[in-house]
């Protein structure tokens, strides 16, 4: 797999360190009424087959933090934007 | 839809569908060579699903199987499908490297491995199969003082539940395994936490064996068989859509190991589990070298040497999500260089193949064998890494808890609903991650 970073262009795959799936969002509260989008956010995935999109940090790179979209069936990479801009792209879409 | 009433009537007894089987022992064996061995009989039936069962389970793996073995043998309960989308064994019962062991720490977690031992014990007798199981020991290495304190308290609590442990010193391992590299810079051995009871089975024929025992029982193993979809009426599960057509079904046993998200939301049901790809080796073949199973401490990497010679190791998961049954290069470099850091003259030893196989990553480590907020709808998954040595349990298990529908005292502690109540069992004590044993 070749990661397109953002900043540092096409690199292998061995630089990145995944963190799984960033279309959830966390929790903003800690009010014990929020227990349940907890346990949701920390413990339950929804784990796709196909189109992905999740975290990986460029580690071995520029160190910044990333979302890549990537299909879990057959490893093709769609592409890679910074966590910022997704977060900022999503918050648009919301 | 039929009634169970008439179906009853149309499943064949026990002892006739038994009888169709021949039973195999030295004398079976030799009265076939007199033919050239061409009369032996298929060890299990293709039947064509019925429109109703008791009891359904999806996924021919060796958790299915060994359900639906179990379900009969010890429950009496026969009217019972397996269904399997692939061929029997294309999952990770084929896939897997074989190891067998019982040396966990928690209480939720070593009874009922080591209950899976007696069994694997007494298996081959049980399902009259060869499976090969051969208790050639599991040693894992430690490489710091820190690791060798940590074996200790493990391996004492694997005596308390009465599991053989032996904690060996670093000449002790010498005597075993010459050619390892003591003197390693970074990562010297010091010794190793010895399970003599451990080894490897035959994966394959786990499978064969428990598919021919369920078999013979009345058990319908029905191949090339998907499920697409659960029917629930009032909370209920009714039946399951198939690429046969519907089948109704009273009760629902879900054993898809790395698929489980997928047939788990069919009910509606999202899990605590993200599915993997580990990849495992084996190299070409050489002579008998490593006689037991040993594994590294400084890194991921474990290794036993099959019969045929070869040598079958691997590691850890590539550490991104997928569905894909092969891995990507950096994680083969990655298990090879802490294989030649515990043993470099395999340097040299040429990779005959790699394969990959889909792991249902609970986030705790520990697995779940529950009834589900569904009722007669009935999850075991969340094998992580070490779902082939649970194999005769959880089918065990599996089969209790759909048959009484409860849980029996030994799965008790693999709740569903633990990860909301605060029950994990984390062996490492590590927090939520999908990457645990
Ligand atoms: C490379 C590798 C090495 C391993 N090494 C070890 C080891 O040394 N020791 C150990 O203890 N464990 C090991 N494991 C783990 C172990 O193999 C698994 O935990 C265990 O096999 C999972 O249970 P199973 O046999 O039932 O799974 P599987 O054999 O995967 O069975 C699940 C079945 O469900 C079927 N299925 C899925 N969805 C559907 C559907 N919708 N309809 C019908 N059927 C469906 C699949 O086709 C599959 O056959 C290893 C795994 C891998 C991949
Ligand atoms: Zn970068």
């Amino acid at each position: 797999m070749l990661i397109p970073c953002p900043h540092c262009g096409t690199r292998p795959v061995e630089e990145f360190t995944f963190l799984g799936d960033a279309s959830v969002t966390r929790p903003t509260t800690n009010d014990p009424s929020s227990m349940e989008q907890w346990y949701d956010y920390v413990y339950l995935r929804n784990n796709p087959r196909g189109r992905f999109d999740e975290y990986a940090h460029h580690s071995g790179g520029c160190r910044s933090w990333l979302v890549v979209t990537r299909n879990t069936e057959t490893h093709e990479v769609y592409g890679a934007v910074t966590a910022r801009d997704y977060t900022r792209a999503k918050g648009a879409r919301a | 839809m039929c009634k169970t009433k008439t179906l009853g009537a149309v499943i064949p007894p026990y002892h006739s569908v038994q009888d169709l089987r021949m039973r195999y022992n030295v004398f079976s064996l030799i009265k076939n060579s007199f033919s050239g061995h061409k009369n032996w009989q298929p060890a299990w039936r293709e039947p064509q699903p019925k429109s109703e069962y008791d009891i359904v389970i999806v996924g021919g793996g060796g958790h299915g199987l060994a359900t639906a073995y179990y379900l009969a043998k010890e429950h009496g309960l026969t009217n019972v499908a397996v269904l399997e989308k692939g061929w029997l064994g294309s999952g990770n019962i084929g896939r897997n490297t074989t190891i067998i062991r019982s040396n966990y720490m928690l209480p939720g977690n070593n009874p009922f491995y080591e209950w899976s031992m007696k069994l694997w014990e007494n298996l081959e007798q049980d399902f009259n199969f060869n499976a090969m199981v051969s208790q050639r020991g599991v040693l894992n290495l430690c490489h710091t003082d820190a690791q060798r304190d940590a074996f200790a308290r493990r391996g004492n609590a694997m005596r308390i539940d009465g599991v053989d442990a032996e904690l060996l010193d670093r000449e002790q391992v010498r005597e075993m395994y010459p050619f390892f590299d003591f003197e390693n810079a970074r990562f010297p051995i010091k010794g190793g936490l010895l399970q003599r009871r451990g080894g490897t089975v035959r994966h394959d024929a786990v499978a064969w064996g428990y598919a021919r025992g369920a078999d013979s029982r009345g058990v319908d193993i029905i191949q090339r068989c998907e499920v697409t979809g659960i029917h629930i009426e009032n909370g209920k599960v009714v039946g399951v859509d198939t690429n046969k057509g519907f089948i109704r079904c009273k009760k629902l046993g879900l054993a898809t190991a790395g698929n489980s998200s997928e047939t788990a939301a069919m009910a509606g049901l999202k899990l605590p589990v993200e599915s993997h790809v580990l990849q495992a080796f084996v190299s070409e073949g050489l002579k008998p070298y490593i006689d037991g199973v040993v594994t590294f401490g400084a890194g991921h990497f474990y290794v036993s040497q099959s019969d045929k010679g070869g040598l079958v190791f691997g590691g850890d998961i590539d550490g991104y999500n997928s569905y894909a049954r092969r891995g990507n290069l950096p994680m083969v470099e990655h298990v090879v260089e802490a294989g030649v850091a515990m043993i470099p003259s395999i340097a040299r030893v040429r990779v005959l193949r790699s394969w990959g196989g889909i792991m249902d990553m609970s986030m705790d480590g520990s697995p779940i064998i529950d009834k589900t907020p569904i009722q007669n709808l009935y999850l075991n998954t969340g094998w992580c890494y070490g779902g082939f040595k649970a194999t005769p349990a959880s089918g065990w298990c599996f089969a209790h808890t759909i048959a009484r529908d409860e849980p029996h005292k030994l799965n008790a502690a693999y709740r569903l609903d633990r990860f909301r109540t605060g029950h994990m069992l984390d062996e490492k004590g590590q927090g939520a991650t999908p990457n645990l044993h």
